[in-house]
């Protein structure tokens, strides 16, 4: 143990520069579209611009005559294609509805870009020339676009589940029954908030794209995708197509971001496959940006009724949830599940008695089908519990920080179980917290705070806390089984020294940003002794790492980093047998440092592990029963969750007269336990909170009555750029996790789940004083400027 | 993201640029820098059967001391408007608003003929020449023409320019050490102004243009004639919306445009004066 440490201090814990960085900086990264495919058909997709409507007829004759034009089908044409609808991996309840979801709408469009016909021509371009040329005859039907509405039922999308309720799930979590009711009826405060999550677009900088290219002979298939789980996607292709699970292969080239946005079994694949086997030739497809913003699924999406019950001294006591969430019009891969995966957090980083009473009714809409996105129900659950922890702080009359500290778990009641029996592996809120203020200046801003907000005032400073809770590395496998998704949370590694004791890596994770072959080299090198460059990572290729479940719910490092760190030891553990016998040592008395094994208290007994791999290679003299090569292969199904936490704050001056906020500070202090490379975690937390006071600031999907999205361009839908958004000051406290080798927690989502509470809780924080105490997000200047008039109104007339 | 098909002409004089729309008539368009055609023709909200491309007109770029103006060539870039020490110096309120438009791509590209040509109410250089009483010099088939910016706004992306015509020059009046601002109130850097107003005073003479506020750039007559009324800039810039008529759309109701015009305009006038 004393010699991984030694270790760990040259390489793990160094900010080293991404590996990944030069191919994708002078663009010699070869993603899906710059693959050349010979003699490949282009699919064009012609979406339905009805959110809700029958459809009549599809007349795709006029599109077969366009010169170059190869084939043409509706979705009737295409049925016999489909052996089972597209998956939905997360029955979360017996009884909820799962309308079949087929590629190509048949007889009903459901959202504005759902699929009703295709073309195959010969050229994109043309593809695209002969869309314009199908003739589709619809019955238009009422949108369903209020979810609210939606449950009325009074307009059922889908007639054969007879309502537009998906399922109900309750996580009611007592000490004995009637907890929750005795603790808010005895409760001294008591705070009720209603929160909306505005549906977001992933936006990810690449948009979706695949091909399909058939053998010639024997039937064998590969997919090449811009996705984020090859190999789930490979079993769910072979599902859904009855393609022989052996002879899909899945490719992931280089992907430019998923966000969880390519964490699907989306049409299009199906598609390209499906045409491809029909035709025989590869079929390839390229989606466009305002394509994106309609057919690639949708993030958030959810009403949110919250009721903390608090003693005088502001103490939680117990804590109520009621959630709307927003499915869209079919439930996609995960869909169902993203309301479950904040289930658990919406006590937040708080001790909080077994007093817990969570229920979901998530509902169908004539909307794009949600999913997973960045967070993927913990930004929710998180911007729910801050959000309301700044309303108790309120009405006690007492600082947002100061509320947080009389409620944070402590150090020493760590590991803690928790109201749901969950345990949270480590964490210290507190040291976060103190280190976040400081960071800041929290006492210097507070007493600026009350000299410049004064009633004349109209540049007005706010102050937001956000101290969140991420449960991921997603995950247990049996902990997956009691909530219903119907796969395992493991990952496989393989460690394989060569002859010449260069280092090849296969990980089952799949990487489309992380820079995980830097991390994971880094591991390695930290384990071996080798250099980060002697390690060759191997990934996001079925063919070549057949055993994976991909990348999502900061899991990669966690569970795969560490499949690879045990691999690691278990090639060690196998050299060290070797060295042993050459050495003519006990293996136990070797050690093993900078990648020499020598024996203990006679260094100059030593061997390089180069030359234990070259020995292992030949096998010409290898101890008894020790087979040949150095390799282990490991598939890690981790014990626990893994519990990163932190404490963002957010600084911002609000114009009152124009409703515009700039965020002066951002400060987040994000502890994700050891650190493998500082400047990538700082990396994801960067781009982490960017996206997330992108939802508290500028994005929202925006829909009109008619079901249709009135922002799906880069022009309207608000991504911010560099020069939008604050220099984000990060500071870290180290909570190594004590249930993996590593002592690693993940931070792939960690600044997405801080930043929306901290932005909002600092614009009402400002506004506080004219009479504001909530804030629709995104806290559009003119939204800000429209709430600021409502609550001077209010307060005029004494009506708030 | 595809554009429909098109034929590409490149004019390689002024002279031939306004011959080549000649021979394709209506379905012809001007190239210039682009920057906002490309993007409607790729959403194939724009489909011209042909594309002139007058974007190597070399001799139509230039910025040139003509007297008591600027005369600035219809294909200068933005990029070379914002670092022009001619303009820094005679007309810093049109260098100043040209460093606001779009981003660092886009001002490298786009030009300011093409932009006044295009008419748009959200674009920030028709405002401000308007702001400024510039002139546009065209040139079509009989000749050219002078149009004071003032008449060549009619519609939404419409203009006094004829089909067969293009923007050779904008001539604009030096500003003689009049104070000025300039003020673009948007959501993003890059993004068009949800409002934006340019604005110069000397004494009680000013003028101020107003961006997005209508269907046409707007000049905001009664905020001047305030002004040179001897009115208060609080209350003058009261009046900012007057001449205008704002629409709504996913940034601003009608109603927080009227007043955002009014506070921008308050401040442009406040840190002119």
């Amino acid at each position: 143990m004393s010699i991984t440490e030694e270790r760990r201090a040259a390489v793990i814990g160094t900010p080293m520069l991404r590996r990944e960085d030069p191919a994708l900086l002078t663009g010699e990264a070869k993603f899906t579209n710059d693959i050349p495919i010979p003699g490949a058909l282009y699919l064009g997709v012609l979406r339905s611009p009805y959110a809700h409507a029958k459809i009549l007829s599809v007349d795709v004759s006029a599109a077969m005559a366009f010169p170059g034009v190869v084939a043409a089908y509706g979705g009737a044409d295409l049925t016999a294609l489909w052996a089972a609808p597209m998956p939905c991996a997360w029955p979360v309840t017996a009884d909820m509805k799962n309308p079949p979801h087929y590629p190509v709408a048949v007889d009903k469009a459901c959202y504005a870009g759902d699929a009703v016909a295709v073309v195959l021509a010969n050229d994109d371009r043309v593809a695209h020339d002969a869309l314009e040329l199908i003739d589709v005859r619809y019955e238009a039907l009422p949108a369903v676009i209020d979810l609210e509405e939606a449950l009325s039922d009074r307009v059922v999308i889908h007639a054969g589940a007879g309502t537009n309720k998906a399922y109900t799930w309750d996580l009611k979590c007592e000490s004995h029954e009637g907890a929750v009711d005795e603790a808010f009826a005895a409760a001294t405060h008591h705070v009720k908030e209603r929160y909306i999550q505005q549906r977001l677009l992933p936006m990810f900088m690449e948009p979706r794209a695949c091909a399909a290219v058939p053998q010639p002979f024997g039937g064998d298939m590969t997919l090449y995708s811009s996705t984020q789980i090859p190999h789930i996607l490979k079993v769910m292709t072979a599902l859904t197509l009855g393609i022989p699970e052996q002879q899909m292969r899945v490719v992931a080239p280089a992907v430019g971001g998923g966000f969880g946005g390519k964490l699907n079994v989306y049409a299009e694949e199906l598609l390209c496959v499906a045409l491809s086997r029909k035709l025989g030739v590869p079929v390839r497809w390229n989606e466009e940006r305002a394509e994106n913003a309609m057919s690639t699924i949708h993030g958030r999406g959810q009403i949110q009724d919250i009721e903390l019950a608090a003693d005088a001294d502001g103490k939680l006591t117990a804590v109520r949830v009621r959630l709307i969430a927003d499915m869209g019009a079919y439930l996609q891969l995960v869909t169902p599940g993203v309301p479950l995966l904040g289930a658990f957090l919406y006590a937040g980083v708080y001790d909080l008695p077994v007093a817990y009473d969570f229920s979901c009714t998530s509902v169908f809409t004539t909307m794009t089908p949600t999913d997973a996105y960045r967070g993927a129900g913990r930004p929710e659950a998180t911007y729910a519990i801050e959000r309301a922890m700044d309303s108790l702080a309120a009405k006690l009359g007492i600082d947002p920080l100061e509320l947080r500290k009389r409620n944070f778990i402590r150090k020493d009641q760590y590991p803690y179980t928790a109201f749901s029996g969950l345990t949270y592996d480590s964490g210290d809120h507190l040291a976060a917290a103190e280190k976040a203020a400081e960071l800041v200046g929290y006492e210097a801003l507070r007493a600026q705070q009350a000299t410049q907000n004064v009633d004349a005032g109209t540049k007005r400073l706010g102050i937001g806390v956000s101290s969140y809770f991420e449960m991921c590395g997603l995950a247990p496998s049996r902990v997956l089984a009691s909530l219903n998704y119907s796969a395992g949370g493991w990952e496989a590694a393989t460690v394989r020294i060569l002859a010449t004791n260069k280092i090849q890596v296969v990980t089952g994770a799949t990487p489309h940003g992380q820079g995980h072959v830097t991390s994971w080299s880094m591991i390695v090198a930290d384990k071996l002794g080798v250099a980060p460059e002697d390690v060759d990572v191997l990934h996001s290729d079925t063919a070549i790492s057949p055993l994976g479940l991909d990348t999502y719910g900061s899991r990669s490092l966690v569970v795969g980093g560490v499949a690879i760190a045990m691999a690691c030891d278990r090639v060690i553990d196998k050299a060290r047998k070797i060295a042993a016998h050459q050495l003519e040592a006990a293996p136990e008395d070797l050690d093993f440092i900078d990648g020499t094994f020598s024996v203990k208290g006679s260094p100059d007994r030593a061997t390089p592990l180069a030359a234990i791999a070259f020995a292992a290679f030949t096998a010409h003299d290898l101890p008894e029963g020790v087979e040949p090569n150095l390799e282990a292969h490991v598939t890690y199904d981790p014990p626990n969750f893994s519990w990163p936490f932190g404490t963002h704050i957010c600084v911002v001056e609000v114009d009152t007269e124009t409703g515009h906020v700039d965020i002066l500070k951002y400060v987040a202090v994000d502890d994700c336990g050891v650190q493998i490379n500082p400047m990538i975690v700082d990396g994801q937390v960067h781009g982490g909170v960017v996206q997330g006071l992108a939802q508290a600031l500028y994005e929202v999907a925006s829909y009109d009555e008619n079901g249709n999205l009135r922002n799906g361009s880069l022009a309207e839908y608000l991504v911010p750029a560099a020069s939008d958004v604050p220099s984000v000051t990060t500071g870290h406290t180290v909570t190594p996790s004590p249930t993996n080798l590593l002592g690693v927690k993940g931070i792939g989502e960690a600044g997405t789940i801080g930043a929306a509470p901290a932005v909002i809780n600092a614009v009402v924080d400002a506004l506080s004083g004219l009479g504001v105490t909530d804030m629709m997000m995104p806290a559009s200047p003119m939204t800000v400027w429209n709430t600021i008039k409502a609550a001077q109104a209010g307060s005029t007339t004494g009506g708030k | 993201m595809i554009p429909a098909a098109f034929d590409y002409k490149r004019a390689g004089s002024a002279e031939e640029a306004i011959s080549l729309v000649g021979e394709y008539g209506e379905d012809a368009k001007f190239l210039a820098g682009g920057h906002s055609l490309l993007p409607l023709m790729k959403l194939r909200l724009a489909q011209p059967a042909v594309l002139i491309d007058i974007g190597r007109l070399s001799d139509l770029s230039y910025i040139r001391d003509a007297g008591d103006h600027i005369a600035i060539g219809a294909l200068t870039r933005h990029m070379d408007i914002e670092q022009s020490p001619l303009l820094g110096q005679h007309v810093p309120l049109l260098a100043h608003a040209a460093s606001h438009v779009g981003d660092p791509q886009v001002r490298h590209r786009g030009t300011i003929g093409g932009s006044i040509a295009h008419a748009d109410p959200a674009s920030d250089l028709p405002a401000t020449t308007l702001a400024l009483g510039a002139t546009y010099i065209v040139q079509g088939p009989t000749g050219t023409r002078e149009i004071p910016a003032a008449e060549f706004y009619l519609g939404f992306l419409e203009s006094a320019l004829a089909a067969d015509e293009i923007v050779t020059e904008i001539r604009v009046p030096k500003m003689n050490g009049a104070g000025w601002n300039f003020q673009k109130f948007n959501r993003r850097a890059q993004d068009w102004a949800i409002v934006g107003v340019a604005a110069w005073r000397r004494g009680n003479e000013s003028g101020i243009g107003l961006v997005n506020m209508g269907s046409t750039p707007i000049l905001a007559v009664s905020v001047s004639a305030a002004i040179a009324s001897g009115a208060a800039i609080d209350d003058a810039a009261k009046l900012a919306a007057t001449d205008a008529e704002p629409q709504a759309d996913l940034n601003a109701s009608i109603e927080y445009r009227t007043h955002l015009a009014q506070v921008l305009v308050r401040r442009a006038l406040t840190a002119a004066s």
